[in-house]
C-alpha cells in the first residue's frame, strides 16, 4: 500500500464531510443535550437535570411507554430471531446449493421486501389482514415485522457465506460427517459474526419502524415508535427527547457489537 | 407532582403483580382525559384500561371500519358521528337499567336528537369549536370568520386549520352564510371556492398539534377547540379564543358502547363510572369542558364557570352543531375536502 | 444493502447443500408469498373494487379508483371528464422532492464517501463508523430531532440569531425546504457507503495514469473516476430516492401535513379523514409500478456502466 498521493485528493473534499458529520449528528446531538434540561418547556434552558429520565419510568407517562418498551423489544426479539433464522436456511440454499431454476427468483422473492415502498408493504399488509378477517394487535405486527426483517438478516448473512470457502465443509464430509454435521458443526459456527450482523440489522429495523406497525396495530397495543409518534404530534416535550437519548444509546450499542462482529474473523 | 409519582409507583406495581380483573380498551380523543381518573378506576375495579387515541371523529370511524370494530369496547365520538354511528350499525344497544348512574344526566340532555333516550351513548362532555388569535401578532377585531378564510396580512401563512372535515366544512358555511349540507349547486361551488383561496394562507393541516402550534409560536391564529384553547392561554396569556359574529361550531362527545365489543361488562362500568358527577368533573376540570351531568357544580374547579372560552361575548353568533348529511350530498362535501387537502 | 446480489453468470457455485436446496428454502417462501407477496396481490385486487360510503368496501369491480386518479369529472361528477392534474401533481412534487433529497445527498455524499475511502486503511472503518451511527438511529427519532432543530424558535434560529448572521428567525418548518432536508437527512448514510465501497474498490493507478497525460484533477474526477464509480452511485441514488419517495414521517412532521406527498396522500386514505380504500390501493399501485421502472432503469444504467468486462 502505497501512501495517498495528491492525485487522489480533492481540495474542499475534507470540509464536505465535516459538514457532512455535522449535519448528520447536529440534530442528535441538540436533542441529547436538550434531554438534560432542567426546564418544562423545551425552548427555555434552566440547567442540568435527570428530571425527564426520571419521568420516563416514573412520571404519569411511563405505563404507557413501559408498555410499548416491552412490546417493541419482545417483537424486535422474536422478529429477528425467527428471520435470521430463515436467512440463514435460504443464504444456505442460495449459496451454497449449486445453479437451480428458482435460485435467483428466490433471491428476488427475499428481497422483495426493500424493494417494494415501506407505505405500499403497510397498505398491502392492512388489506391483507383485514380480507382474511385476522383483527390487528400484537400478533398482526409481530408476522409483518418477520416479513419485512428477512432481507435486512439476510445480505449480511449471504455477505458472510460468499466470503467463506466450502472447503471446510468438504474436508468434513470427506471424514464422514453428514451433511447435516457439517452444516451444523463447520458451517454455522464460522457464520456467527455474519449471523450477529444479521440478527441485529434485523433488530433494529424491527425497533425503528413506524409506517408498518401504524398500519396494522390494533386497539392499545404500541410500539415505542407508535407511541413516541402519537406524543410528539401533540408537541415535542422533555420525556420524548429523554426516550430518545436512551434509544440512541441502544442504537450505539448495537451498532458496536455489529462493527466488531463483522470484523471478527473466525475462520483461522 | 408527588402525588401523581406516588400513584404512578404504585399503579406500575399493581399492574406488575395482580392478575387484572378485567380489560377494557377505550378509543379516546388525544389528550382529553386525566390519567388520574383512569387509575381511579382501575383501583375501584381491577380493571386495566388500555387506550388508543385519534384526533378526528372521522379518523376515529375510518379506522373502526377498517377492521377495527371488535376490538375496542368504547369510544368517544362527537354528537353527529354517534347518529353516524347508529346509522351504520356500529354500536351495541344499552338494556334498560343496565347504567345504575343513568338518573344523574341533566335534564337539559335528556333526550339528545342524535341518540334519542341515550340508548348507545352517555353525555361526556360538551363544547366548541372555533379559532383562536394570538392578540401580540394580530391586535385587530378577531371575532369574525375572516380571520381564518380572508385573513389580514399579519396573520397569512400563519394559521393551522383542524384536521377535521366536520368542523372545517361547517366553519367555512358558517362564513358564508350557507346551510351545512346544502344541495344547491351554486353554494357548494362557491364553498369550493372559496376554500381553494382560503388555503393559501394557511401553513398546516393539524389537530393534536392545534394547542402547540399556537404556543410555541408556529402559528399565530388556528381553529381549536375551547378547552385546548383555554389550556393554551394558560400557558400563553395572548392566546385569545373568538366567537365569531357568524357563528361557530358546537358539539357532545358522548361515551358509546361499541359493538361487538370484547368486554362489555367492563364497558359498561366505565361508563357508569363516568355518569358519576365527581369522574366526570375531573374531565371537565382537565380538559376544561362542560359536561352533560346533574350536580357536578361542588367538584368543579370553579374557574371554570368564568372561562372566557365558555362565556361567548354579546353580539356573537349562534353555535351550530355539525348535521349529517345524505350520501349524495356528502360525496360532494368530500369532494370538496379532497380538494382542500391535495 | 447494495452489493447485494450473489454471483449470476460465471465462477462456481458450491454444490454442498444441493440434496437439500428446496427444504431450506420452504421456510423462506412460505413467509414471503403468503405475507409479502399475497398481500401486494390483494392490493391489486382491491384497487379495482367499489368504496363503500364512509370507509371500507363492496366487493364489485370498478375501475373508479383509478378513474379518480387520472380524470377530473368537476366537483359534482357529472360534468365531461378532463385531465386530473391533483394527484399528478402529488405524485410529480414528491418526485420533485425526493429527487432534490437525492441530489442534495449526492453532492455531499460524494465528497464524503471520496474522502474516506482515500483515507489510511485503518482509520478508514473509523470513518465508515462514525457515518453509519445515524443510520442506526431510529428515522422516527431523526425526524423529530430535525423537526426540534428547525423550529422558528429553535436552536438553529437562536444560534443563528445570537451569531448576528440573521436579523429575523427562519420559516423552516412547514415548508417544501424543510421537507427535502428532512429526506436528505435521513437517508444521507445510504448514499455515502454504496459510493464508499465503489470508490474503495477503484483502481487510483487510473488517475494516476490521467495526471501523467496532463489532465486536470477536476477533469480527472469527472473523465476518469466517476464512470469507474458510476455503479455505486447509482446504488446511493437509488437507496435515497425509493425511501424518499414514499416517506411519510418526513413530511408530515416537518412539512405540516399541508403539501400532500404520496405517502401521505395514501396514509389519508386508510388512517385519516378520507377513508377511501380502493382510491388507497390505487394511489399504491401506481407508486409500486413507479418504483419498479425506476429499478429497471437503474439496473440497466448499472449494467452498462459495469460494461461488458
Amino acid at each position: 500500500m502505497k501512501p495517498a498521493t495528491n492525485v487522489r485528493a480533492y481540495r474542499g473534499f475534507f470540509g464536505i464531510t465535516l459538514l457532512c458529520l455535522f449535519i448528520l449528528y447536529a440534530p442528535l446531538v441538540v436533542v441529547t443535550v436538550y434531554s438534560f434540561n432542567d426546564s418544562r418547556s423545551i425552548t427555555v434552558w434552566e440547567g442540568m437535570s435527570l428530571r425527564w429520565y426520571a419521568d420516563v419510568f416514573v412520571g404519569p407517562e411511563s405505563g404507557k411507554f413501559k408498555e410499548a418498551a416491552f412490546n417493541s423489544f419482545t417483537i424486535a426479539l422474536v422478529a429477528a430471531t425467527v428471520a435470521t433464522a430463515i436467512a440463514v436456511t435460504s443464504a444456505t440454499a442460495i449459496v451454497r446449493a449449486g445453479r437451480f431454476r428458482l435460485r435467483m427468483p428466490s433471491l428476488g422473492l427475499i428481497t422483495l421486501p426493500i424493494m417494494v415502498p415501506e407505505i405500499v408493504l403497510a397498505v398491502a399488509t392492512l388489506i391483507f389482514f383485514n380480507s382474511i378477517g385476522i383483527s390487528r394487535g400484537y400478533l398482526t405486527i409481530l408476522i409483518a415485522h418477520i416479513a419485512f426483517c428477512i432481507p435486512f438478516a439476510y445480505l449480511p448473512v449471504q455477505a458472510r457465506m460468499q466470503g467463506l470457502e466450502d472447503t471446510f465443509e468438504q474436508a468434513a464430509m470427506d471424514l464422514y460427517a453428514t451433511r447435516f454435521q457439517a452444516f451444523r458443526r463447520v458451517l454455522l459456527p464460522l457464520m456467527i459474526p455474519g449471523i450477529i450482523s444479521g440478527f441485529l440489522l434485523a433488530f433494529i429495523v424491527s425497533l425503528d419502524d413506524f409506517i408498518i406497525t401504524n398500519f396494522v396495530k390494533g386497539a392499545g397495543v404500541e410500539t415505542l415508535p407508535t407511541a413516541i409518534f402519537g406524543s410528539v404530534k401533540q408537541g415535542i416535550k422533555p420525556n420524548i427527547m429523554a426516550i430518545s437519548t436512551m434509544l440512541l444509546g441502544v442504537s450505539v450499542i448495537m451498532v458496536a457489537i455489529s462493527y466488531f462482529a463483522a470484523k471478527w474473523d473466525n475462520t483461522k | 407532582m408527588k402525588f401523581l409519582t406516588t400513584t404512578a409507583i404504585t399503579l406500575a406495581m399493581t399492574v406488575g403483580a395482580a392478575q387484572a380483573e378485567g380489560e377494557l380498551v377505550l378509543y379516546h380523543w388525544f389528550e382529553y382525559i386525566p390519567q388520574e381518573l383512569l387509575d381511579k378506576f382501575t383501583a375501584e375495579t381491577g380493571i386495566n384500561v388500555t387506550m388508543d387515541t385519534y384526533d378526528s371523529n372521522e379518523a376515529m370511524l375510518a379506522s373502526l371500519k377498517a377492521g377495527a370494530l371488535g376490538t375496542y369496547d368504547v369510544a368517544v365520538p362527537g354528537d353527529y358521528m354517534v347518529e353516524i354511528m347508529i346509522g351504520e350499525g356500529m354500536l351495541d344497544t344499552i338494556g334498560d337499567g343496565e347504567l345504575a348512574n343513568k338518573g344523574n344526566i341533566a335534564p337539559q340532555w335528556a333526550n339528545p336528537s342524535f341518540d334519542p333516550g341515550w340508548k348507545h351513548s352517555i353525555p361526556y362532555q360538551w363544547g366548541s369549536t372555533s379559532f383562536s388569535v394570538d392578540t401580540d401578532t394580530y391586535s385587530g377585531d378577531i371575532n369574525t370568520t375572516d380571520i381564518l378564510f380572508n385573513p389580514p396580512e399579519e396573520l397569512k401563512g400563519k394559521i393551522n386549520m383542524l384536521d377535521s372535515q366536520g368542523e372545517v366544512l361547517a366553519m367555512a358555511s358558517l362564513h358564508l352564510g350557507i346551510p351545512q349540507c346544502s344541495t344547491d349547486r351554486e353554494q357548494l361551488k362557491a364553498l369550493n371556492n372559496m376554500l381553494q383561496a382560503a388555503k393559501e394562507n394557511w401553513a398546516s393541516f393539524n389537530s393534536d398539534t392545534a394547542k402547540e402550534v399556537l404556543v410555541s409560536g408556529d402559528a399565530a391564529a388556528g381553529m381549536i377547540y375551547d378547552g385546548f384553547s383555554a389550556k393554551a392561554r394558560e400557558e400563553k396569556a395572548s392566546i385569545t379564543y373568538a366567537f365569531p359574529t357568524q357563528g361557530y361550531v358546537v358539539w357532545m362527545d358522548n361515551v358509546v358502547l361499541l359493538k361487538d365489543a370484547p368486554n362489555r361488562d367492563s364497558a359498561i362500568k366505565f361508563m357508569d363510572f363516568l355518569l358519576e358527577p365527581e369522574n366526570i368533573a375531573a374531565v371537565s376540570n382537565f380538559a376544561r369542558y362542560g359536561n352533560g351531568l346533574s350536580g357536578t357544580a361542588e367538584f368543579l374547579d370553579p374557574a371554570l364557570a368564568t372561562l372566557p372560552e365558555a362565556n361567548p361575548q354579546p353580539g356573537a353568533g349562534a353555535g351550530a352543531f355539525i348535521q349529517v348529511c345524505d350520501e349524495a350530498t356528502q360525496a360532494v362535501y368530500d369532494q370538496i375536502w379532497t380538494n382542500l387537502k391535495k | 444493502m447494495a452489493g447485494g446480489g450473489v454471483q449470476k453468470g460465471r465462477g462456481p457455485v458450491s454444490e454442498t447443500y444441493a440434496p437439500v436446496r428446496y427444504p431450506l428454502l420452504v421456510p423462506a417462501w412460505a413467509v414471503l408469498l403468503v405475507f409479502v407477496a399475497a398481500p401486494v396481490a390483494m392490493m391489486l385486487v382491491y384497487s379495482f373494487l367499489t368504496k363503500e360510503f364512509r370507509g371500507g368496501v363492496i366487493w364489485e369491480f370498478s375501475l373508479a379508483a383509478y378513474d379518480q386518479f387520472f380524470f377530473d369529472r368537476g366537483l359534482f361528477g357529472d360534468e365531461p371528464p378532463r385531465i386530473e392534474w391533483t394527484y399528478i401533481t402529488i405524485f410529480w412534487r414528491s418526485i420533485w422532492q425526493a429527487g432534490l433529497a437525492t441530489l442534495l445527498s449526492l453532492l455531499i455524499g460524494f465528497p464524503t464517501a471520496y474522502f474516506i475511502a482515500t483515507r489510511p486503511k485503518d482509520t478508514r472503518a473509523i470513518w465508515v463508523f462514525l457515518i453509519t451511527i445515524p443510520y442506526w438511529v431510529n428515522l422516527l427519532i431523526r425526524t423529530v430531532s430535525m423537526r426540534f432543530l428547525l423550529r422558528e424558535q429553535g436552536p438553529l434560529n437562536d444560534t443563528l440569531l445570537a451569531l448576528g448572521v440573521l436579523d429575523e428567525p427562519l420559516r423552516l418548518i412547514n415548508t417544501n425546504l424543510a421537507v427535502q432536508l428532512g429526506l436528505f437527512y435521513s437517508y444521507l448514510p445510504f448514499m455515502v457507503l454504496p459510493i464508499y465501497a465503489a470508490v474503495e474498490r477503484y483502481n487510483f493507478t487510473y488517475s494516476e495514469a490521467a495526471a501523467d497525460l496532463y489532465a486536470t484533477k477536476w477533469a480527472t474526477l469527472r473523465r476518469v473516476v466517476l464512470p469507474a464509480v458510476k455503479p455505486g452511485v447509482i446504488a446511493g441514488c437509488i437507496l435515497v430516492f425509493v425511501p424518499s419517495l414514499g416517506a411519510f414521517l418526513a413530511p408530515d412532521l416537518l412539512g405540516g401535513a399541508k403539501n400532500f406527498m404520496i405517502g401521505s396522500l395514501i396514509e389519508e386514505q386508510f388512517k385519516g379523514n378520507a377513508g377511501n380504500w380502493p382510491f388507497g390501493a390505487a394511489a399504491s399501485m401506481i407508486l409500486l409500478t413507479l418504483v419498479l421502472i425506476a429499478l429497471l432503469v437503474a439496473t440497466s444504467l448499472q449494467r452498462r456502466a459495469e460494461g461488458p468486462r
